[in-house]
């Protein structure tokens, strides 16, 4: 991967994006640290955590519209991935708390001894290293994507069909989840961290750190994922999404293609729920809910399917609405709206915001082209407009 | 003398005369044992109890019964006891004759917790010669449980005079238990014990003969005999139950999938709102309810047979509208069907939680679909048979009408080639807004059925819009019997995995069954074949 295409995968909108994104990595942490509580631009800590996890929903938006916009497969269990990236960073999470639990058990954590755990169950080895838990942010989803992708692709399961199975998927797993012998805490799932490679969850500082941290994995997700998409592979995609058969008839391997892109994108949702779980601290397996899935897809195509920059923006967008409308006196009417957005967006704005923005700018700078070649044309008089250029 | 008392009295006399007979005129063992009631003193009341239910004496179940009642009044100056009745007339115990008034010296007889459980065993006994038969059943049934050894000759007694031949099964059943345990039963007695515990076959009767301790060699060899041909006709009855489960929950899958597999298979439209069309039918069960209880009270037992056609209305017109206002914009994008109907579902639910509140509304059940009867070991309750019958009708009726009505062939020709249906003069977009509108009235059906066995609350379509899903890709798409089939392997799969791996492991184990299945077979069970499936 060379800077030359690095920049060359960059047009207008993403480096806006991009400005935007690190702007507020840098400037929210700096003005909640810096400032005096309460000054004019100080922004509280409660909103740094609302915006970090935000920034977590627009890096989980950004997975899905890698392989919902540019390659045409509709996962409906991505919450899962995310989920599960979230569960292994909450591992992490639980086994630092060691003997400050309420049972004061070293290596239990407080769930385990109330269930009458003798000793710690073997998948939760390794958990108390950081560099591990890190690694199983990646593998965990990584890995499940990779062997129910192999399966389903391999096969050729598409379109509803695979959606309806993600969505059997994130089913399953919310059930095994909410069981309490299945050693994630049940119902409960994991909550009450202490602290993160030494810092504490709750400080404003971990908190502003989080949310730097948040910005830069979107960055650097968004950058991937413009790295593949604008590569040759990227356009092998996009001929998978618009024509799948007849790019399987001019030779390509389409299941080796989409397998590869679902699980980068199963690996990115689950650094987003990593993220998400020490700013929310709380991980349950509510987080499995089909719904969530769900919701998560109507965000990218709000924002723009196949845009990217307009996944980030729909997520941000969709949840910022969310947070306004359910904590007021809207709360009962929320829900309508959610529906209604599902429907007045598929039926009246299918390229989402920035899809349509993009194609009205376009439609926009080509009538201003015409335009002023026609005045050069009149004032010209003579000569001939360079059209064919 | 109560009518009741009269009435046992009259039966057991005559039975019990020969006893009576036996025993001396007077101051006899029950005479003194009553006797022992006015001592106030609670060994020897527990003495009395037990010579007194020992006895015979046919008026030992009123003194035992009003001694629990706290109606066997003592007099500890003349020693006498008599038993009041609940209407006030009285008698003597020890002899059974009536007694003007009760000298104001006598006082209740006390009890304690453990005169109290003594109590309750001599009653057991005594309740064998009750003149009801459930009591006698009962009594019997409870004798079998606790096999007290002391209770053997009230049953030998009760099995002498006994008519009833389900209450006798019992006694004998109650003896053989009581045999069994036994320390000086004779090996031909336990022999038979064995054989009759064998006949009765169930659960109960297996956990007597494993546990029954040192045994003759014959009889140990009987009785493992016994257990062997007990545990293979509770393994049979056990799979009988497993299948009678498995229908049941397979025809609740197929009431749910039935109208989505209309909707999906002549249309492909992804309708994730399918649940709130069942739930729509719930809620107009609820109100045809609430209407009949306030209104016309009288016709409770019809309300289901009025709420079919309405939900039916109800929740197909709905569909005709979401149809004509939604849907048809989204013909061939499936994945934004999908999505705009999830949107779609999550405002009709809230759009229901607006209108009747977040809780869960009572529906009852009308009296012809409450209660249960028994076949062999297993227990069948009716608003399950019920459903069960109703979904194979609905099936059949929704088959007939795709064969046979012009609308149905009208729907298999778009089905099958949508261009061609048209080009041969069919208004397709006519067609699809009256499937939309059938697969969501009989979707609304489902709901009336379906708020029978579940919770009437806005989520209740969300709980089986997966399931439903499972069960219409499972069966394959465009095809009915698919989805029977689908239901009903789904339905039975998942009962005979509850008890091998727990209600919820089994349930994953059929989602994770399913998505390998989809890998094998991506189009189903069924799969239609042919130029259409690649459109």
């Amino acid at each position: 991967m060379t800077p030359h295409m690095l920049t060359r995968s960059l047009d207008r909108s993403a480096t806006i994006f991009l400005a935007v994104v690190a702007a507020c990595g840098i400037l929210i942490p700096l003005s909640n640290l810096l400032l005096p509580a309460g000054a004019f631009l100080q922004v509280p800590t409660y909103l740094v955590a609302l915006w970090g996890k935000y920034v977590c929903y627009a890096i989980l938006a950004l997975a899905i519209d890698l392989i919902w916009g540019y390659c045409g497969i509709l996962s409906l269990g991505h919450g899962a991935f995310f989920a599960l990236g979230g569960y292994a960073m909450g591992m992490y999470l639980m086994r630092q708390i060691g003997s400050r639990g309420v049972y004061g058990n070293p290596v239990l954590p407080d769930f385990m001894v109330f269930l009458n755990y003798s000793k710690l169950p073997w998948y939760w080895y390794g958990f108390d290293m950081f560099w591990f838990a890190a690694l199983m942010v990646l593998v965990v989803p990584g890995l499940l994507a990779f062997c129910f992708g192999w399966l389903a692709f391999r096969s050729r399961v598409t379109g509803v069909y695979l959606s309806i199975i993600t969505q059997a998927m994130t089913y399953a797993l919310l059930l095994a989840f909410f069981r309490n012998d299945f050693g994630f805490g049940g119902n409960n799932g994991l909550t009450d961290f202490k602290d993160i490679l030494g810092f504490n969850v709750q400080a404003e500082g971990t908190r502003a750190a989080l949310f730097a941290l948040s910005c830069l994995a979107l960055i650097i997700g968004f950058l991937i994922c413009r790295a593949i998409v604008s590569s040759k592979l990227g356009k092998v995609l996009i001929a998978v999404r618009d024509a799948e058969s007849r790019t399987r008839f001019l030779g390509y391997r389409v299941e080796s293609y989409k397998l590869f892109v679902f699980t980068v994108s199963a690996c990115m949702a689950g650094v987003a729920g990593a993220l998400y779980v020490p700013q929310v601290g709380i991980i349950n397996p509510s987080e499995f809910a089909p719904g969530n899935s769900i919701e998560a897809v109507i965000w990218v195509a709000v924002g723009g399917r196949g845009t990217l920059v307009g996944a980030a923006l729909g997520a941000v967008v969709v949840n910022y609405a969310k947070t306004f409308f359910t904590s007021g006196m809207l709360a009962p009417y929320w829900l309508f709206m959610l529906g209604a957005l599902f429907i007045l967006v598929t039926l009246l704005l299918p390229k989402g915001i920035v899809g349509t923005f993009n194609a009205w700018w376009d439609q926009s700078k080509e009538k201003r082209n015409a335009a002023s070649l026609a005045s050069a044309a009149a004032e010209d008089g003579v000569t001939e407009p360079k059209m064919a250029e | 003398m109560p009518a009741y008392l009269s009435a046992r009295l009259c039966s057991l006399a005559l039975s019990l005369l020969l006893i009576a007979f036996a025993l001396p005129a007077f101051a006899g063992p029950f005479e003194d044992g009553v006797a022992k009631f006015a001592n106030d003193d609670f060994s020897d009341t527990e003495e009395a109890i037990g010579v007194v239910a020992g006895s015979g004496n046919a008026l030992a179940f009123p003194i035992i019964s009003a001694l629990q009642d706290g109606r066997l009044m003592a007099d500890p100056d003349s020693k006498k006891v008599y038993v009041t009745g609940t209407d006030g007339k009285s008698i003597d115990a020890a002899t059974g004759q009536a007694v003007a008034s009760v000298p104001d010296s006598a006082s209740a007889v006390r009890l304690n917790n453990r005169l109290r459980r003594s109590v309750d065993a001599a009653l057991g006994g005594l309740t064998l010669q009750s003149p009801d038969v459930g009591t006698r059943l009962q009594a019997a049934q409870s004798v079998f449980k606790s096999h007290e050894e002391t209770a053997l000759e009230a049953v030998d007694a009760a099995l002498a005079k006994e008519t009833n031949r389900s209450v006798k099964t019992a006694l004998g059943e109650a003896r053989a238990a009581i045999l069994l345990f036994k320390a000086d039963a004779s090996e031909v007695e336990k022999l038979e014990a064995v054989a009759t515990l064998k006949a009765r076959g169930d659960q109960e009767a297996m956990a007597l003969l494993t546990g029954m301790g040192d045994q003759p060699a014959s009889v140990t060899k009987a009785a493992a005999s016994a257990i062997g041909s007990i545990q293979s006709s509770l393994a049979i009855w056990s799979t009988v139950q497993n299948a009678w489960y498995g229908l049941s929950l397979g025809s609740v899958l197929l009431l749910a999938a039935i109208g989505l597999a209309i909707t999906f298979g002549v249309m492909g439209v992804i309708n994730m709102a399918h649940g709130e069309m069942v739930m729509i039918g719930a809620y107009t069960t609820f109100v045809v309810q609430e209407v009949i209880r306030t209104r016309y009270p009288g016709l409770f037992d019809y309300s289901l047979l009025i709420a079919v056609p309405l939900a039916f209305v109800v929740a197909g017109a709905i569909g005709v509208l979401i149809e004509r206002s939604i849907i048809r914009f989204l013909y061939g994008r499936p994945l934004e069907t999908l999505l705009a109907t999830w949107g779609l579902s999550l405002v009709l639910q809230q759009a229901v939680r607006t209108m009747f509140g977040p809780t869960n509304r009572e529906v009852g059940n009308p009296s012809w679909m409450s209660g249960a009867f028994e076949l062999g070991q297993i227990t069948i309750t009716y608003n399950r048979l019920w459903i069960l019958v109703f979904t194979l009708a609905l099936f059949a009726i929704l088959l007939a009408m795709l064969r046979y009505t012009a609308l149905g062939l009208e729907m298999r020709a778009v089905t099958q080639n949508r261009r061609m249906a048209a080009s041969m003069g069919i208004a397709t977009s006519r067609v699809d807004a009256l499937t939309f509108g059938l697969g969501s009235g009989i979707a609304g059906i489902a709901g009336v059925a379906l708020s029978q066995i579940d919770n009437v609350s806005p989520n209740l379509g969300q709980s089986y819009i997966i399931d439903s899903f499972m069960v219409v890709v499972f069966g394959g798409v465009g095809n009915l019997w698919g989805t029977l089939v689908g239901a009903f392997t789904l339905g039975i799969a998942n009962k005979f995995l509850e008890p091998v791996a727990g209600a919820v492991l089994g349930k994953i184990a059929i989602l994770v069954l399913i998505i390998l299945f989809i890998q094998k077979r991506p189009r189903g069970l069924f799969a239609l074949k042919g130029r259409a499936v690649e459109a």
